[in-house]
């Protein structure tokens, strides 16, 4: 089943992967991570994921850490 | 199937210490990326020299060694002739490549140091607070330029890529950017093609990456690669400007 997996304390909030990913699966969290930004957070209720990875590919800060296909 | 991880050139528990949206993350990763593909990890020496780009020995699990302001070129040309088998990868930044270290950069062009350089241009002096740079565009407003960069006091930005494609050293030349998914993939594919043109003794191979500042610029991360789209990319077009594997 295709997923990422997001480091959330590397992640300093300038939410590019929000805007490429195709499907809209990365959200704004509500809680404040450890370098005091809201960082993302990966929603897929329904399972839509294909793993394209190109939320990887433009995180300029290798927050989101892994991607499965 | 796993089919993005972390590069293992990373160091662990390696912090990026860029400001948010910054594209040198983005560059970083691909050199990791390449020299894990390319099995050149235990065979690399990076060298880097000033600004926000010498950070990068503190992220990556290389040999590294840092030259004086913009003379990253100078030290990669020693490296490389004491120790011709090593992979010699040099990463600058605009100010640092082209304007503190010209003449080092285009003499090791001329002279077809079998290095490989990256220089990372974003307009600007990123690390000590905006200041005009080499590649400032033509009215734009830097702490050094209040009124925007014009011809009389301040003359025109300079277009790397082309410079160093006229130097009869050069083996490959580009200019690429990091402003779309696209793109991205299209840099990781240039940077590869100067790495080669090293591996082969073919010459120097250099890529120039159009990157963003949203810190100096005042934009967001978003703002400021459309701000790369629509005017950078006006005045640097992105291409192949040299390239010996083709002709």
């Amino acid at each position: 089943m295709a997923h990422i997996v997001i480091d959330e304390n590397r992640c300093k909030s300038c939410y590019l992967c929000m805007a490429v990913c195709p499907k809209g699966l990365i959200k704004k969290s509500t809680h404040i991570n450890n370098l005091g930004e809201y960082a993302v957070e990966f929603c897929d209720p329904n399972n839509e994921c294909v793993g394209c990875a190109m939320c990887a590919t433009r995180c300029p800060d290798l927050a989101i850490t892994e991607v499965h296909k | 199937m796993l089919v993005f991880e972390t590069p293992k050139s990373f160091k662990k528990d390696f912090k990026y210490s860029f400001c948010k949206g910054c594209d040198h993350g983005v560059a970083i990763r691909l050199i990791a990326e390449l020299i894990d593909e390319m099995g050149l990890k235990g065979n690399t020496i990076l060298t880097t020299s000033i600004g926000c780009s010498v950070t990068m020995y503190d992220f990556l699990d290389l040999d590294c060694i840092e030259a004086p302001h913009g003379r990253a070129m100078a030290v990669a040309t020693g490296v490389k002739r004491a120790k011709p088998d090593k992979f010699v990868l040099t990463y600058q930044g605009d100010g640092d490549f082209a304007s503190i270290g010209l003449a080092e950069s285009m003499h090791a062009a001329l002279r077809g140091e079998n290095v490989t350089a990256i220089c990372i241009n974003n307009t600007t002096y990123g690390m000590t607070g905006g200041q005009l740079g080499p590649t400032t565009l033509m009215g734009q407003v830097t702490t050094t330029s209040p009124n925007g960069r014009n011809r009389e006091y301040y003359g025109y930005p300079i277009r790397i890529a082309e410079q160093i494609a006229l130097c009869d050293g050069t083996a490959y030349s580009a200019r690429v950017s990091l402003d779309t998914v696209p793109n991205i993939k299209k840099a990781k594919a240039a940077i590869k093609k100067a790495f080669e043109v090293q591996l082969k003794g073919l010459g120097t191979g250099f890529v120039e990456i159009l990157s963003t500042c949203p810190t100096n610029w005042n934009m967001t991360p978003e703002q400021a690669h459309e701000r790369v789209r629509n005017e950078m990319m006006k005045v640097f077009p992105p291409g192949i400007y040299k390239d010996v594997t083709e002709e």
